[in-house]
């Protein structure tokens, strides 16, 4: 078992980090972004009885962060039996 | 039956479950005490992850120090949970495979030295024993208010309880009393806030009735009505913030990268069978933590409204309200009172209470009061308020706990074990761990007792430590392989050094100069953890580029931390 080559091993871990990117932008986008950066252009729209940019401060990031971290766990997984590096 | 006897009743109860885990779950080796054997399942371990993570500070005074906020309040409430995706993606899984016990093991480990495992060694146990001082703090004040005893007989009784399943249960003993504890916790926190949202908008879930319309009939949506109260009292409206963007953004960054870097909650990761389930274990965690985080600041608006009304009397269309006689006012505001949480002053003399933001404000009100007071402004009955004592009780506990092991850890693993005495056995290991935790429990419980002034300063700087100093010699040591010993501890030192400073100055040498002006950037020595862990990185870098690369076999290391396969149990050597 293991990596059947180097470059195996070296597109894993590319693979890896560029997951890892991706997610962490939408990280940074919900928190800082919608929740800091630019709550008082999204404070002007209502979303249910709640400011956007509020709500995304308050509440809405943090939904999204569980929802990332169980992708995370779905691709990563995914990735694994790819590579043949997953654990018995 | 009384509140008092319920209570007694109910927190009585919840002990006796955490001794009987206790001793069901005693530990026999320093593999159990450690990590408790890599053996508990990730549910668990994230029950367990956020009980550790929620302390009496969550649970008492989160909501009330949003509910005083209004939107500035986001930088705890994404700076608390925001840092678990930055430990799931980019720490805990790679730790887990490296498969130590401790993070200054990983430290000194990977950077080949045993000066930057001491340097680990030291932050950790700083950071461990500033946090745990408030949390035997907050253990005697939840007892003294609830059961009526005196704060230092609450602090002796939470140091034993505390003490008992420490010591004879290490990690194991802990893990499992902290699923019980969360279980508790979680339960003492919705039930009221659901019967509150109920109340006021009709709506179960809590998540949604903050952003819905309020039932009295008016149409009013709940956050428009804080807004509209708050700007009528002098106050600033509710949902815009007062504090600059830079400083919320700094604030809101020191909080995520520090929570990634506190030792006590990177060590629940060893304690999961694989890689796996460390990834996984981070998932529920969060979704465990984020019960609690997303109704926090619901409370914190319902409450203040229900607060604001009941003070100042309902507003008669158009006609701004007057106040509440105080000799109508129900019984929670004197209950209260006596505890001084809450106080009146009639200055203008007309016998009416009356709370705002400006001079007519007549009432002095703590922030606590918003969870404590919750179950009889809602008018719930005494059970519901014998178990918030209860949920009090457990958070300060499983946070104690946790801190507790960390800093026996480090004492009896990586200053003894790993730096002094290598040659000890683990039964002597075992018995050193023991009395590390006895020791820093007595430590705590002194602390307890005899608060120094600066613990509410203090935390700032545990999270900033954390956040300069651990953090980044932990991801360089990950993804960047070649990263070398001298660039990480000249980082740390550094990161360190330059946080460190600037809180002491703003704190403790210059207290009075501490506001907007003087800061670097517009950014308090709250979040200055955040201009440290750039440093560190800075520094790192800028020194490794003058030194050699890391050894080969380090560079090996680093290469098999990067894939699950092959992980094995968290092992000694």
């Amino acid at each position: 078992m293991g990596f059947k080559s180097e470059d195996d091993k070296k597109a894993y871990w590319r693979a890896n980090v560029y997951l890892l990117l991706k997610l962490l932008a939408v990280w940074f986008i919900v928190s800082f972004g919608c929740g800091i950066l630019f709550v008082e252009i999204l404070d002007n729209i209502r979303f249910f009885g709640f400011k956007l940019g509020f709500w995304f401060a308050q509440q809405g990031a943090i939904y999204v962060f569980v929802a990332l971290i169980f992708i995370y766990v779905h691709l990563m997984n995914k990735l694994d039996k790819q590579f043949g590096v997953e654990e018995e | 039956m009384d509140v008092k006897t319920l209570t007694f009743l109910i927190v009585g109860a919840s002990f006796v479950l955490y001794f009987a885990i206790a001793i069901w779950a005693r530990a026999g080796s320093t593999k159990e005490f450690y990590v408790a054997s890599g053996g508990v399942h990730p549910i668990a371990n994230g029950m367990a992850t956020a009980a550790d993570w929620m302390s009496a500070a969550s649970f008492i005074s989160m909501a009330g120090l949003i509910s005083f906020m209004g939107y500035d309040g986001a930088v705890y409430l994404l700076g608390w949970t925001g840092g678990y995706v930055l430990l799931a993606l980019c720490l805990a899984p790679y730790l887990r495979k490296f498969g130590k016990f401790t993070v200054p093991d990983f430290i000194g480990d990977r950077y080949y030295s045993q000066t930057a495992r001491t340097v680990a060694v030291l932050c950790a146990i700083f950071i461990c024993f500033t946090y745990v001082a408030g949390q035997m703090r907050g253990v005697g004040v939840v007892f003294s208010r609830f059961l009526e005893v005196d704060i230092t007989s609450g602090v002796l009784i939470g140091m034993g309880v505390v003490f008992f399943y420490t010591v004879l249960g290490g990690m194991k003993g802990i893990t499992y009393t902290q699923v019980a504890q969360y279980c508790v916790m979680i339960f003492a926190y919705l039930v009221p806030a659901v019967f509150i949202s109920i109340m006021m908008t009709g709506h179960v879930l809590p998540q949604t009735g903050f952003g819905s319309t309020l039932v009295d009939g008016s149409g009013i949506y709940l956050l428009d009505k804080l807004d509209g109260l708050s700007l009528e009292l002098g106050f600033n409206e509710y949902t815009s913030g007062t504090k600059g963007m830079i400083d919320v953004f700094c604030i809101t960054a020191a909080l995520m990268v520090g929570t990634a870097g506190l030792p006590h909650v990177i060590v629940r990761f060893f304690t999961v069978p694989k890689v796996r389930d460390a990834r996984k274990s981070a998932g529920w965690a969060l979704l465990f933590i984020a019960i609690l985080y997303t109704t926090a600041p619901t409370i914190a608006s319902f409450a203040r409204v229900n607060m604001i009304e009941t003070i100042n009397g309902p507003s008669v269309a158009g006609q701004p309200s007057t106040g509440t006689a105080y000799t109508d006012a129900p019984s929670w505001i004197s209950n209260w009172e006596k505890t001084g949480l809450i106080s009146w002053e009639d200055k203008n003399g007309d016998g009416k209470m009356f709370y705002a933001g400006d001079e007519r404000n007549e009432m002095t009100v703590d922030r606590d009061i918003m969870v404590l007071a919750n179950p009889e402004i809602a008018d719930l009955p005494a059970w519901v308020i014998a178990l918030v004592a209860a949920g009090g009780v457990a958070a300060a506990l499983s946070t104690s706990a946790g801190l507790l092991l960390v800093i026996s850890t480090s004492i009896s693993h990586d200053l003894l074990k790993r730096n002094l005495a290598p040659n000890i056995t683990d039964r002597a290991e075992l018995f050193y761990a023991r009395l590390a935790a006895a020791v820093a429990i007595c430590v705590a419980g002194w602390f307890g007792i005899n608060p120094p002034g600066f613990v509410a300063q203090v935390v700032a700087f545990a999270f900033g430590l954390a956040a300069s100093s651990f953090f980044p010699a932990i991801i360089m040591g990950i993804f960047y392989k070649r990263m070398n010993s001298k660039g990480a501890i000249a980082g740390m030192l550094s990161g360190i050094g330059f946080t460190a400073c600037y809180i002491i100055y703003f704190k403790f040498i210059n207290p009075a100069g501490n506001i907007p002006e003087n800061w670097w950037f517009g950014v308090s020595p709250e979040g200055i953890g955040t201009l440290g862990m750039l440093l560190n990185f800075v520094v790192a870098f800028t020194v490794f580029r003058f030194t050699a690369d890391a050894p080969d076999d380090i560079q090996q290391l680093v290469e098999d931390i990067r894939y699950p396969q092959g992980s094995g149990e968290a092992t000694s050597h």
